[in-house]
């Protein structure tokens, strides 16, 4: 069987298809199928001399097979130092072999291929800070994942997330009206107790434009209110837009390169639209990785800027703290050992360690934030990165790959841990909901919103006979 | 013999060198691609300047990156190795006479027993780094024949060297030996991984400018190597 009904080389571009998948509980046919899929190898070499250009390419030549990368990855470590495990092993037996043989690889290289690039690698880049002729194993297992996602052997939840972008321009079914109605929602929601409180949608001209990860108005609206909340404090004139409201990219993960393209396109139309003075993403650190660092680039912007100056959230709210639009109530100051996830992808790919522990130096009452070892640039991952945390198939794998950073934070001794990246933050639950280490875990709304003092006149007016 | 070895050949081994390596540099800036690579190569001159020096010094300058200070044994015989096989042949003295000889250029000389020293520890690395590959199993599991060939191009030069300068009597044969092991390694630098002489810069550049421009270097200090 050259191609399967549900495990395929065809991307999903209309909701029939993305619900056909879907029905197949946890990809069951669709990873049977996969087993007599066929290679394309003409193609598959084409595409490899197309786009395995001289820094790829130079990259898997040069590489002086040291072994200086391997204690650089989290995962070779966790994995009891697996000889398999070395970075350079990884890229050597998937996407140099494909290279070495011209493209001409059957159907077991491929399927191994796909659990090497999806479950022994999150793309978090440390390996590339390690290595002496700076080779980055994240950015080849990005190119390699591209590669085995065009001939239809990518994990069954990427192929369904890249789907989801392609029909719905969100990782999630949410709609412009479902985006729309739960603005309206949690605006109406909140103005009890923040009079004046808005959400306003498609303002023009506005300072700033929020964005967000679709999975908040999804599964947390709360997260909306909240930055609602935290830009009327702020005093913010600022705007979400009803279409291009949606900053991450599933299809980043899967190595589907067009609807990155699609995806962040939509985006930086409402760029155009608006015309927002800047743009702020929510906290999630690979949504901010693929429409502000990756995302030009598809989008094919020679500069490597998006339209307008776009910002990871921690940077407006370090300028808040900074510039007193913010202020915190010293009483309310965390007094609890307290430590910090630095996401891969807005500190070793953004340049922001510094931001955050600006900001923690607000939210922290001196002597109780504990660092994790090692940290900032030289974080590990939280070890549900790059897609990890999201496919069924690879689950013993990641939550192997979490014991890392659980052992990072009972090291630190701390009690709440402050994660603002969505990702990290759900594989910091679930290392809880696996290993059971007592621990808290935190966005930054919430706990800007318990420590800010609220001006007196942003409080709701305590009118006679509204007390009970 | 000894005359087409350290005349015609002599210069064509250079030639082939250097021009090979031109060669590679050239192939490696003009594959780059700003679209493929997602870097933004030519847009922030400054930064990707600061960058890329910044990735190489680190890297060059023993114990400068986190990596080399992370493994300070291996650190230490990775540049043994390097000074033995670049920066000795440069200054010896034979070296230079034979460059003034024929074009009356010149520069200092190092002395013969620090040349000597030098070159007893850069084999001694060369045999360090190679035991290390089969001793350590993550190193052994990526080696491969050609990197135990290019360690076998790259010591012979200096092993042959090193007893052809000590020989009393007639010592022809072993620097025959040493003239053409060192042309075999020059023509080898362009054809095989020792092209990392000229590619070592570009790909560390490459990183550079990527972490100075894109991620990180517009917002502060880019990465800490
Ligand atoms: S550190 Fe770099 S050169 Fe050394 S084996 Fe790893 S990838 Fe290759
Ligand atoms: S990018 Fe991260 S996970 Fe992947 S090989 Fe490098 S260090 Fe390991
Ligand atoms: S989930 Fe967080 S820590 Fe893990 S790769 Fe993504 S950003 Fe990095």
């Amino acid at each position: 069987m050259p191609e399967g009904i549900f495990c395929n080389k065809r991307p999903i571009n209309t909701e029939e298809e993305l619900k056909a998948l879907l029905s197949d509980t946890r990809g069951t046919k669709y990873y049977e199928e996969m087993l007599s899929l066929e290679v394309d190898r003409e193609k598959l070499w084409a595409t490899i001399q197309k786009t395995c250009k001289s820094r790829t390419q130079t990259w898997l030549d040069v590489c002086a097979r040291c072994g200086l990368c391997a204690d650089s990855c989290f995962l070779y470590l966790v994995n009891d130092c697996k000889p398999e495990q070395v970075p350079s092993y990884k890229i050597q037996s998937t996407l140099g072999e494909m290279v070495r043989r011209k493209g001409d690889v059957d159907n077991e290289f491929m399927r191994h291929a796909m659990e090497v690039a999806w479950s022994q690698c999150t793309c978090c880049n440390r390996c590339a800070m390690y290595c002496p002729h700076g080779i980055d194993m994240g950015v080849m297992m990005g190119y390699t994942r591209g590669l085995l996602y065009s001939q239809g052997f990518v994990p069954w939840e990427l192929k369904i997330g890249a789907g989801m972008h392609r029909v719905y321009r969100a990782q999630m079914d949410v709609t412009t009206e479902d985006w729309v109605e739960t603005c309206v929602w949690m605006e109406e929601e909140q103005q009890d107790d923040w009079p004046g409180l808005e959400i306003p949608v498609d303002k023009e001209d506005a300072d700033i434009m929020y964005t967000c990860n679709a999975r908040e108005p999804k599964h947390y609206p709360e997260d909306l209110a909240e930055a609602a909340i935290l830009f009327h404090i702020a005093g913010e004139n600022w705007t979400v837009p009803s279409e291009g409201w949606e900053q991450t990219s599933l299809s980043m993960f899967a190595g589907d390169w067009e609807a990155c393209k699609l995806q962040v396109e939509n985006v930086y139309a409402a760029i155009d639209r608006l015309k927002p003075k800047r743009v702020i993403g929510t906290e999630c650190g690979h949504a901010h990785r693929a429409t502000v660092i990756e995302g030009p680039y598809w989008a094919g912007r020679p500069d490597g800027q998006p339209p307008a100056p776009y910002i990871h959230y921690v940077q407006w709210v370090a300028e808040a703290l900074r510039t007193g639009k913010l202020k915190i109530d010293p009483a309310k100051r965390i007094k609890q050992t307290v430590t910090y996830q630095d996401s891969c992808n807005y500190i070793r790919n953004w340049g922001l360690a510094e931001t955050a522990r600006e900001i923690l130096s607000y939210l922290v009452e001196p002597g109780y934030l504990v660092e994790m070892t090692p940290n900032k640039e030289h974080n590990y991952c939280c070890g549900g990165g790059g897609g990890f945390n999201g496919i069924g198939k690879f689950r013993p794998q990641r939550n192997k790959a979490l014991l890392t950073k659980r052992d990072q934070i009972l090291a630190t001794g701390a009690k709440l841990v402050i994660a603002p990246c969505h990702n990290c933050w759900d594989a910091i639950r679930d290392l809880e909901e696996e290993y059971h280490i007592h621990i808290d875990w935190s966005f930054l709304k919430p706990l800007l919103i318990k420590m800010v003092i609220v001006p007196d006149h942003l409080k709701p007016q305590e009118e006679a006979g509204d007390e009970e | 013999m000894y005359a087409f070895l350290t005349g015609p050949m002599l210069w064509l081994s250079f030639a082939i060198c250097i021009l090979g390596c031109a060669w590679r540099a050239y192939k490696y800036v003009k594959g780059l691609s700003w679209q493929l690579d997602r870097v933004a190569y030519g847009h922030y001159p400054d930064l990707a300047f600061k960058g890329a020096m910044k990735s190489i010094f680190h890297w060059l300058i023993p114990f400068a990156s986190c990596s080399w200070r992370a493994k300070p044994v291996f650190a230490t015989a990775f540049f043994l190795l390097h000074i033995g096989l670049v920066v000795v042949p440069l200054f010896l003295f034979g070296h230079v006479m034979i460059v003034a000889e024929r074009f009356g250029l010149s520069w200092p000389t190092m002395p013969a027993g620090l040349a000597d020293v030098l070159t007893i520890l850069a084999v001694l690395a060369g045999v360090f780094i190679l035991l290390r590959r089969f001793a350590l199993s993550e190193v052994r599991i990526i080696t491969t024949r050609h990197d135990l060939m290019i360690m076998a191009i790259s010591l012979a030069p200096l092993v042959t060297g090193f007893v052809a300068a000590h020989q009393s009597g007639d010592g022809n044969g072993w620097l025959l030996a040493h003239i053409i092991t060192g042309e075999i390694w020059l023509i080898a630098v362009p054809f095989t991984k020792l092209s990392h002489a000229v590619l070592f810069f570009c790909s560390r550049a490459q990183i550079g400018i990527d972490f100075g421009v894109k991620r990180g270097g517009q917002r502060g200090s880019g990465i800490v190597w």
